[in-house]
């Protein structure tokens, strides 16, 4: 990667952790209601693999841990932030909540709750990128749990025999809710599994957003570049629980600290340090403007926003009657 | 006015709309090649090439939420399940996805997909190839559930089920696929939503779908002939949204009604028109309605066990006559 865009990646992903972190403040506060997955720990995940994709461009699609890769898209934080408080500005006018933001403008294709439900969306994007003609890719991002589910072999398959332009990223976080991977599964490193379909694969580590960068870059390139599907496994982990209701008492701090060392804001951060393209004094400066920014900006902009009209309760069900009155009348 | 059989009114339409949009496409099981189990999409794989007609792997849910995830671009997916048994399936995608998306995104996002399957008790496939699943589908906010009783309707349905912004599913009968009738010349556009009289009556209203039409335009012609019971027969190809207005109108003319389906009563077709009538037409009613349903087993193999879960126009004739106490 480049200096600069190390350096912009870099107050990106301090935006990103703390778009999480004051989440958590404000579910806490009840202002966030149902649930929430946060993102915390993988952030150079969804960050690598994006460099390296076109964000606005690449159609992307996940599960319901998606605030940071609908931001990452082009979505803008304050319209997150304000779907989350269920507002009418939200990324989804307060009808989705935390698991369901979109933003269409920014090929932002959603996000989905039930675990493995992304992966045929994704393929049929792709396959809708096949018949147009396009050179978008659509780009899948997962958890390893996800893998388990028929969706998972079923999309591989047809993926693969129909040559779509689908990247599969694995955020491989070592948990399923609150079940270890490996009492769960029996292969642990993911991208295994997808060898069955023929489908090309890599894994590499996800908490360092360089190596995550130049996998991504040859994933990317294979796809972009008409060779059929691809599957990314990127080892990484969530510091929260799952969702908000989990105390972690599936796993040990000493486990959770030990991959804190591996921070992917902190390398980042000292590997710019080391290079001398920034001081401490920089990062530091970093995290105060990005502070103030959430403050200022983003939570003002949630807790100032109306809420939904009940008269609008059923709108959005289905088409606006007016623009479908033939079909449903049969009338010119 | 050409007559038609109601497989050739559906290759009909898909090929229509095909012809017209190089965005309409179709998938499913054994639809390319070898020509659709039941001739829907015969000749289509010539004519429009692997990539618009597809078969797919028997993957059911996956390509069901392939074929939304491609009508999220643009694309106008007409998908086959074989057999509504295999629906079960793609229940998830088709609920969680297509039936929520528009909703979920705030608008943003919509799934015009149209779903087709063959649904009903045919001859003895046995109870995991027997189930009637529309009672499922059109309790599905953000789905439109629509049932052809005849060429005409089968053509037109799919033809506005294409072209409308919303995932539509179309439930379709086994044992209906080569019955004739009049479809027109020129290009039809049914209506996605109402009900049509079928048969115009002033004592009794028959409320029946698909199947179970048939048998209550055959009840109405011998309570006619036989006893002098004037029978209006209302044909409710759309089960979501069911046709309020249609369904008041008729019993305000006739005060007394009949709900027919070949599906189980649990939670039936007949449980969601009773429980309309109550709602629009209490005070019009001469008796209680009735519904006329499937008895509630897994459907048996043998032959004759099979025809005793599933009523007929006879049934019907005596729902009628105990409601006149005739009977």
């Amino acid at each position: 990667m480049k200096p600069e865009d190390k350096k912009r990646v870099l107050r990106e992903m301090v935006v990103h952790r703390r778009f999480e972190e004051r989440c958590y403040q404000a579910y806490i506060e009840r202002k966030i209601g149902g649930f929430l997955h946060l993102y915390p720990g993988q952030e150079a995940c969804c960050n690598g693999v994006m460099e390296a994709a076109r964000p606005g461009y690449d159609y992307v699609i996940t599960g319901y841990r998606d605030h940071i890769h609908a931001i990452k898209c082009g979505a803008d934080p304050k319209r997150v932030m304000a779907e989350l408080y269920g507002k009418e500005t939200g990324a989804s006018k307060g009808r989705g909540g935390s698991m369901h933001i979109f933003d269409t403008e920014h090929h932002f294709m959603g996000g989905y709750a039930l675990v493995g439900g992304p992966f045929p969306l994704a393929a049929g994007i792709a396959k809708a990128i096949q018949l147009k003609g396009g050179d978008e890719i659509a780009i899948c991002f997962l958890g390893d749990a996800a893998n388990n589910q028929g969706t998972f072999h079923e999309t591989m398959n047809m993926a693969a025999r129909w040559n779509l332009p689908v990247l599969f990223v694995c955020e491989n976080n070592l948990y399923g809710i609150g079940t270890a991977i490996e009492r769960s599964t029996a292969v642990i490193h993911q991208h295994k599994r997808v060898s069955g379909y023929g489908i090309e694969a890599a894994e590499t580590d996800g908490q360092d957003i360089e190596k995550v960068y130049d996998a991504a870059l040859v994933a990317v390139q294979h796809v972009r570049s008409g060779k059929g599907p691809y599957f990314l496994e990127l080892m990484t982990y969530r510091y929260r629980g799952h969702s908000m209701s989990d105390s972690r008492g599936y796993r040990s701090r000493e486990e959770e600290e030990l991959w804190k060392q591996r921070d992917p804001i902190f390398i980042l951060r000292d590997r710019l340090i080391s290079e001398q393209a920034m001081t401490m004094a920089d990062y530091e400066a970093i995290e105060k403007d990005v502070d103030h920014y959430i403050e200022n900006e983003v939570i003002k902009f949630a807790e100032e926003s109306p809420e939904p009209k009940v008269e609008d309760l059923e709108k959005y069900v289905l088409a606006e009657r007016d623009t479908q009155r033939r079909w449903l009348t049969g009338q010119a | 006015m050409a007559e038609m059989m109601y497989w050739e009114a559906i290759q009909r339409a898909h090929d229509e709309e095909m012809a017209r949009d190089p965005l309409v496409i179709c998938l499913g099981e054994d639809i390319g090649v070898a020509g659709g189990t039941y001739k829907a999409t015969k000749g289509l794989y010539d004519k429009y090439g692997p990539l618009r007609v597809i078969d797919t792997p028997i993957s059911e849910n996956s390509y069901t939420g392939l074929g939304i995830g491609a009508s999220y671009l643009g694309v106008r997916p007409i998908i086959e399940i074989m057999s509504v048994n295999f629906a079960w399936l793609a229940m998830d995608q088709m609920f969680n996805s297509a039936a929520k998306v528009r909703y979920m995104s705030g608008g943003q996002l919509t799934a015009p997909v149209v779903i087709r399957s063959a649904g009903g008790t045919a001859h003895q496939l046995g109870a995991q190839h027997s189930a009637r699943m529309e009672k499922v589908f059109m309790g599905i906010a953000g789905l439109r559930v629509v049932t052809p009783s005849n060429p005409r309707q089968a053509y037109g349905l799919l033809k506005s089920a294409v072209r409308c912004d919303d995932p539509v599913y179309i439930n379709e009968h086994e044992l209906m696929y080569n019955m004739k009738g009049e479809v027109p010349d020129t290009e039809y556009f049914h209506p996605l939503e109402g009900s049509e009289v079928a048969r115009s009556g002033t004592d009794v209203s028959l409320f029946g779908y698909n199947v179970s039409l048939h048998w209550c335009l055959k009840a109405a012609e011998i309570l006619d002939k036989q006893y002098g019971i004037s029978a209006e027969v209302v044909d409710l190809y759309c089960l979501s949204p069911l046709d309020r207005q249609g369904i008041r109108q008729s019993v305000a003319k006739t005060h007394r009604a009949v709900a027919v389906g070949e599906d189980e009563a649990p939670v039936s077709v007949g449980s969601e028109v009773i429980a309309i009538i109550n709602e629009e037409s209490f005070f019009d009613l001469d008796a209680a309605p009735v519904r006329i349903n499937s008895a509630t087993v897994p459907q048996p193999y043998n032959h004759t066990l099979e025809k005793a879960t599933i009523p007929d126009h006879e049934d019907v004739v005596s729902a009628v006559l105990k409601l006149f106490g005739k009977a």
